[in-house]
């Protein structure tokens, strides 16, 4: 955090030296222009696809320093929603994200590693199941500029794997669904 | 027998539907309990919750027949030997499970249409769904639908107490006169 602080200050002397700034941007959740999916395996057979309907968050971002974005994103765990009422209520139970105890999931982005033109790797901290853990983010720039209606955005998608059993959810579905893949793209309006 | 209720005693229709649904009352909630708590790769996961399901559309049905039954046909005069806190009592603890089983079935009801699925009987016809997306609705209905059938199995209790202790303190008529057994004192009943 300390180390955060400290970047952060350093880019606002940057800014102040008047180099370029990152912009904020939050998240579209008024649009929907953003969502928060993942895929399980379903006993080695298919997958199943899920996702959660209640998020919201913030980026920054500079197209020409790219390494100095961070993101941070809260989840309403109470909204995933995987087409099922009956699996949604198990989700949402004791085996898997005891969304009663544990309300919210959260990502807080802590570095950036440029890996291409328009990929990253975004390592973070993810909060899921009450757990924290550091986790790494494939990421890919979609693409910025001006909307119709006189916002400006930008949006990403990125993917990363979860080992269930890292955060605390050891419910035994099979040796085929021992980890899943979350799938996020967002979209953001330049504060 | 007869079919009807009489002044001294349950008729037929009454004393099977009692004594049917106290059966269906225990062994759902057993079933219940014991369905929630299997594991994914029993081989009762999907099967128990269908049985579960259908047993209790069955129970739906038979609980309205017997609400109608009880309101469109006399039921027999008090066991005149009862002392009205007795009465009080065992009109509050017979309407309390009316309720209480009248709540169940709807919550129950309402768990699996939560997302706009019907609910299948033994796999001959689907009851649609006709209450879904409320908010948060397969959580509340799930805690409504468990709490009430551990309320109901506590106030079914204290009934089957009150009906052994006239049955063996008091050596009355009231559990005779549900079992369609002989009443040896019929006559203390009359009014």
């Amino acid at each position: 955090m300390k180390k955060l602080i400290a970047a952060t200050t350093l880019g606002s002397l940057m800014l102040a030296a008047g180099l370029a700034q990152a912009a904020d941007y939050q998240i579209d959740k008024q649009g929907q222009h953003a969502s928060i999916n993942f895929k399980i395996s379903h006993l080695g057979y298919s997958w199943v696809y899920g996702r959660f309907n209640d998020f919201d968050g913030t980026f920054s971002w500079d197209a020409d320093k790219p390494e100095a974005s961070a993101i941070n994103v809260t989840v309403n765990t109470e909204s995933v929603d995987t087409n099922h009422a009956e699996r949604d209520k198990h989700i949402r139970g004791e085996d898997f994200l005891n969304v009663s105890e544990n309300a919210t999931a959260t990502f807080t982005s802590t570095g950036v590693e440029v890996t291409g033109d328009n990929s990253a790797k975004v390592t973070g901290d993810l909060t899921l199941n009450g757990v924290t853990k550091p986790v790494v983010l494939d990421a890919n720039f979609i693409g910025e500029g001006e909307d119709p209606w006189g916002g400006y955005r930008a949006g990403f998608d990125a993917t990363t794997t979860l080992k269930l059993a890292d955060f605390g959810i050891d419910y035994n579905l099979g040796p085929a669904s021992e980890t899943v893949e979350l799938i996020l793209t967002v979209e953001g309006v330049r504060q | 027998m007869q079919w009807r209720n009489t002044n001294d005693r349950f008729g037929l229709v009454t004393g099977s539907l009692h004594w049917l649904m106290a059966l269906a009352v225990i062994g759902l909630t057993a079933l219940g309990l014991w369905m929630t708590s299997l594991t994914y790769y029993s081989p009762y996961y999907t099967s128990a919750p269908f049985w579960h399901k259908s047993i209790g559309l069955v129970f739906a049905a038979l609980l309205v027949l017997r609400l109608i039954w009880r309101a469109a046909t006399p039921s027999p005069a008090h066991v005149a030997s009862h002392q009205r806190w007795e009465r009080r009592l065992a009109a509050g603890a017979q309407w309390l499970m009316y309720a209480a089983m009248l709540l169940i079935v709807i919550s129950g009801y309402l768990i699996s249409t939560a997302k706009g699925r019907g609910v299948s009987l033994f796999g001959w016809v689907e009851v649609p769904a006709l209450i879904s997306n409320l908010p948060d609705q397969a959580q509340r209905a799930g805690a409504v639908h468990y709490w009430l059938a551990l309320g109901l199995l506590g106030v079914a209790g204290v009934h089957a107490l009150g009906a052994l202790k006239h049955h063996f303190i008091d050596k009355d008529n009231t559990l005779r006169r549900m079992l369609g057994m002989r009443l040896p004192n019929a006559t203390e009943n009359r009014k």
